[in-house]
């Protein structure tokens, strides 16, 4: 949580030294969710997410050294400097991304679980999506199949109560989004204690593969506004932002659990913390160091099966290319 | 229809110049002795078969495609030969199963979405480009989509505004895309099990009207390792004074035209599209560059269409050997009516084809004045 605090305040300043360009949606306070969720899995398991995706990107092994060199469009970049903050992916850990457009990534989900189903690999799915995303039709087509068909998929509603600069009592007629799969059951979970999250997926895990799908709605919140265009506070008191992290936050939770039963020392979480921003800053230096991604990258990836196929670049005249 | 098939045979199929390049009297006496005729809708059900067979992460998903035994029949008996796990009907609700079928994909398998027809694809159309053609680019090669959507496509009869529209030029604009029109029952088989055998998504436009006709197919065509390549275009039919470009349904149509032109003296080439994206612009070109005349033809709206692209993907790389403006056939810039003297304005019909080539070739009639 210590690692995924830091790279997203430090996202924060390359957004603002115009490193990170486009959309930078951070996920600062959200952290136990991420964390206290892997802790349930295996990596065979799936997740999906949107696009509030560094730290679950993090959470599933991945690189602070190639998700950096992503934000800024590099080449050593998680997805060569082609996705961006918004399309991280980590295929070998089972992380589907990354994904911008809000609610497609829940039938995606569920179609993973259909995969792991089918395969009977004894997997599951865990399927993020946030309250903006809670109304979206597509979630309710798929949690009816998913249902019908028993997939091994978890819904996860990762709740920080605003869809933007909406609050969700302004979007939703019913903002009991646990209550909301009505034939499919679901939990209401404390998204900022790592602990309680834990327990809810693993308990969840179980439950899907036996019994089809469930629904866990995370009481989270977010520090930082919807993304870094916007400043979080029109349609929020400051008093809010504060009183959460002085009474929620999910590391300060941990710290005093780690100190009241003795498990560290105040002097050792200090260290800890120095050591990973030590970490982070060395993985932004390394990042940088990273070259732009070489022109011939334009036109790779476009199909897996490439081979002889023509394309263009903006004058054709002067840019054709066969594909690799 | 059956002299039609003959004469068919003998100038463009793939068997035809197959004989001529390896045998050539004697086989192709045995050939027409012998030939064999299955319907489109045949060709489409026993690719499906024989892929599903072969491959066991394929399955099929779609409304009515299983216990229905397919809404137009396609894909009769696969429910009871490969059991509801891997043909599944489907509520409802194409948006929310498409997005599964992509997922699936995403993790290994090997989706075909049907599409009852494509008109309803738009309901999921943010799942086909945005979750599917754009996620090998986004992933840098990480995230593959091997997935086929397949469908009626374009106009039936009598059916109406909502459930005609052709969806050609809509999808064959997205880079990470392939689309394909099969024309004969060939076409389908060879194309549909490249389809489903490539690693990208591809979008398979079938067409309603021609699914109950038949065509000669060959052996070739007919072993369960028949595969065409995607991005060819296939001569229907040689010429030397104008090139007519066509796909699905209207290939027939093309054909038909040059038969009529014939007779009157000129010699029509008709190429066979086959594939919208990859775009065979290097056939196209070069059978330009031999007749020097151009005709597209296709069913779709005319504005942004498959024919605005094919005009200038000639004018850029063969412009010099333009002996007349390209001539474009297309549907009517309308939505489709109901009534039936209506709908047979809006859809191109073989005199509009004839027509048309004749203009290119100079040989126009003077027209009557317009409604």
């Amino acid at each position: 949580m210590l690692l995924m605090r830091r790279f997203e305040t430090a996202a924060d300043s390359l957004y603002k030294s115009k490193l990170i360009r486009g959309f930078c949606h951070l996920y600062d306070g959200q952290e136990a969710v991420a964390v206290g969720m892997e802790s349930a899995l295996t990596r065979r398991d799936a997740i999906i997410t949107a696009y509030r995706d560094h730290c679950l990107y993090l959470a599933r092994g991945g690189d602070p050294v190639s998700a950096f060199a992503e934000l800024m469009g590099r080449a050593g970049g998680c997805a060569r400097g082609k996705g961006g903050s918004m399309h991280f992916y980590k295929r070998d850990a089972n992380f589907f991304g990354g994904h911008g457009i809000v609610g497609a990534q829940v039938p995606l989900g569920c179609g993973v679980a259909f995969a792991q189903r089918y395969r009977k690999e004894g997997t599951v799915t865990f399927d993020l999506y946030g309250d903006g995303a809670a109304n979206q039709g597509q979630l309710f087509e798929a949690l009816n199949m998913a249902a019908l068909w028993k997939l091994p998929v978890v819904l996860v509603c990762e709740n920080n109560h605003y869809g933007m600069g909406t609050a969700e009592w302004k979007a939703s007629k019913s903002p009991a989004y646990y209550k909301r799969g009505d034939y499919v059951p679901g939990l209401k979970v404390d998204g900022m204690d790592v602990l309680a999250v834990k327990q809810a997926c693993k308990f969840a895990k179980e439950h899907v593969l036996a019994k089809g799908p469930i629904i866990l709605e995370m009481d989270t919140y977010r520090y930082h506004g919807h993304s870094m265009s916007d400043p979080g506070s029109t349609y929020r008191t400051r008093d809010e932002i504060a009183g959460i992290r002085q009474e929620r936050d999910p590391i300060e939770r941990v710290r005093k659990l780690l100190l009241a039963h003795d498990f560290a020392t105040t002097q050792e979480l200090k260290d800890m913390e120095k050591e990973i921003r030590k970490e982070v800053d060395a993985a932004i230096a390394k990042a940088k160091e990273s070259p732009m991604p070489d022109p011939s990258e334009l036109f790779t990836n476009v199909y897996v099966n490439d081979c002889g196929l023509e394309s263009f670049g903006v004058d054709r005249k002067v840019v054709r290319t066969v594909l690799p | 229809m059956l002299g039609v098939a003959r004469r068919r045979l003998g100038s463009g199929t793939v068997l035809g110049q197959l004989m001529q390049t390896l045998r050539p009297a004697a086989a192709a006496r045995t050939y027409s002795a012998a030939a064999k005729e299955i319907t489109m809708r045949e060709a489409l059900n026993s690719a499906l078969d024989e892929e599903m067979s072969a491959d066991p992460s394929v399955f099929l998903m779609g409304e009515e495609v299983g216990e229905y035994q397919g809404a137009y029949k396609i894909s009769k008996g696969l429910l009871d030969k490969y059991g509801p796990d891997r043909v599944l009907d489907t509520p409802i609700t194409e948006a929310g199963f498409t997005g599964i079928g992509v997922g699936a994909a995403y993790h290994g398998l090997r989706p075909i979405v049907e599409f009852m027809t494509f008109n309803f694809s738009m309901q999921a159309i943010d799942h086909i480009i945005n979750s599917a053609a754009k996620s090998n680019y986004m992933s840098a090669g990480q995230i593959s989509v091997p997935i086929v959507f397949r469908g009626p496509n374009g106009a039936a009869a009598g059916v109406g505004a909502q459930h005609s529209q052709c969806y050609a030029a809509w999808y064959a604009h997205v880079p990470g895309l392939k689309v394909l029109t099969p024309y004969s029952a060939e076409d389908a088989r060879g194309l549909l099990k490249a389809a489903i055998r490539d690693p990208d998504p591809v979008v398979f436009l079938e067409n309603e009207l021609l699914y109950g006709e038949s065509f000669p197919v060959s052996a070739e065509a007919l072993d369960s390792s028949f595969c065409l390549p995607i991005g060819k275009a296939k001569i229907e039919r040689q010429g030397k004074d104008v090139t007519i470009t066509a796909f699905s349904k209207m290939v027939g149509y093309a054909l038909q035209a040059a038969d009529i032109l014939a007779k009157e003296g000129i010699s029509a080439e008709v190429i066979n599209l086959r594939s919208i994206r990859p775009l065979d612009r290097a056939a196209i070109n070069a059978s330009v560059r031999k007749t020097n005349r151009l005709v597209t033809v296709e069913e779709g709206f005319p504005q942004h269409g498959v024919g605005a692209e094919i005009c200038m993907a000639v004018v850029e790389d063969s412009f010099e050997y333009l002996d007349a403006p390209v001539e474009r056939i297309a549907g009517a810039d309308v939505p489709m009516p109901y009534a039936a003297n209506l709908e047979r304005m809006a859809v191109p019909q073989v005199e509009d084809i004839v027509r048309a080539a004749k203009r290119a070739c100079y040989r126009a009639v003077p027209m009557a004045a317009t409604a």
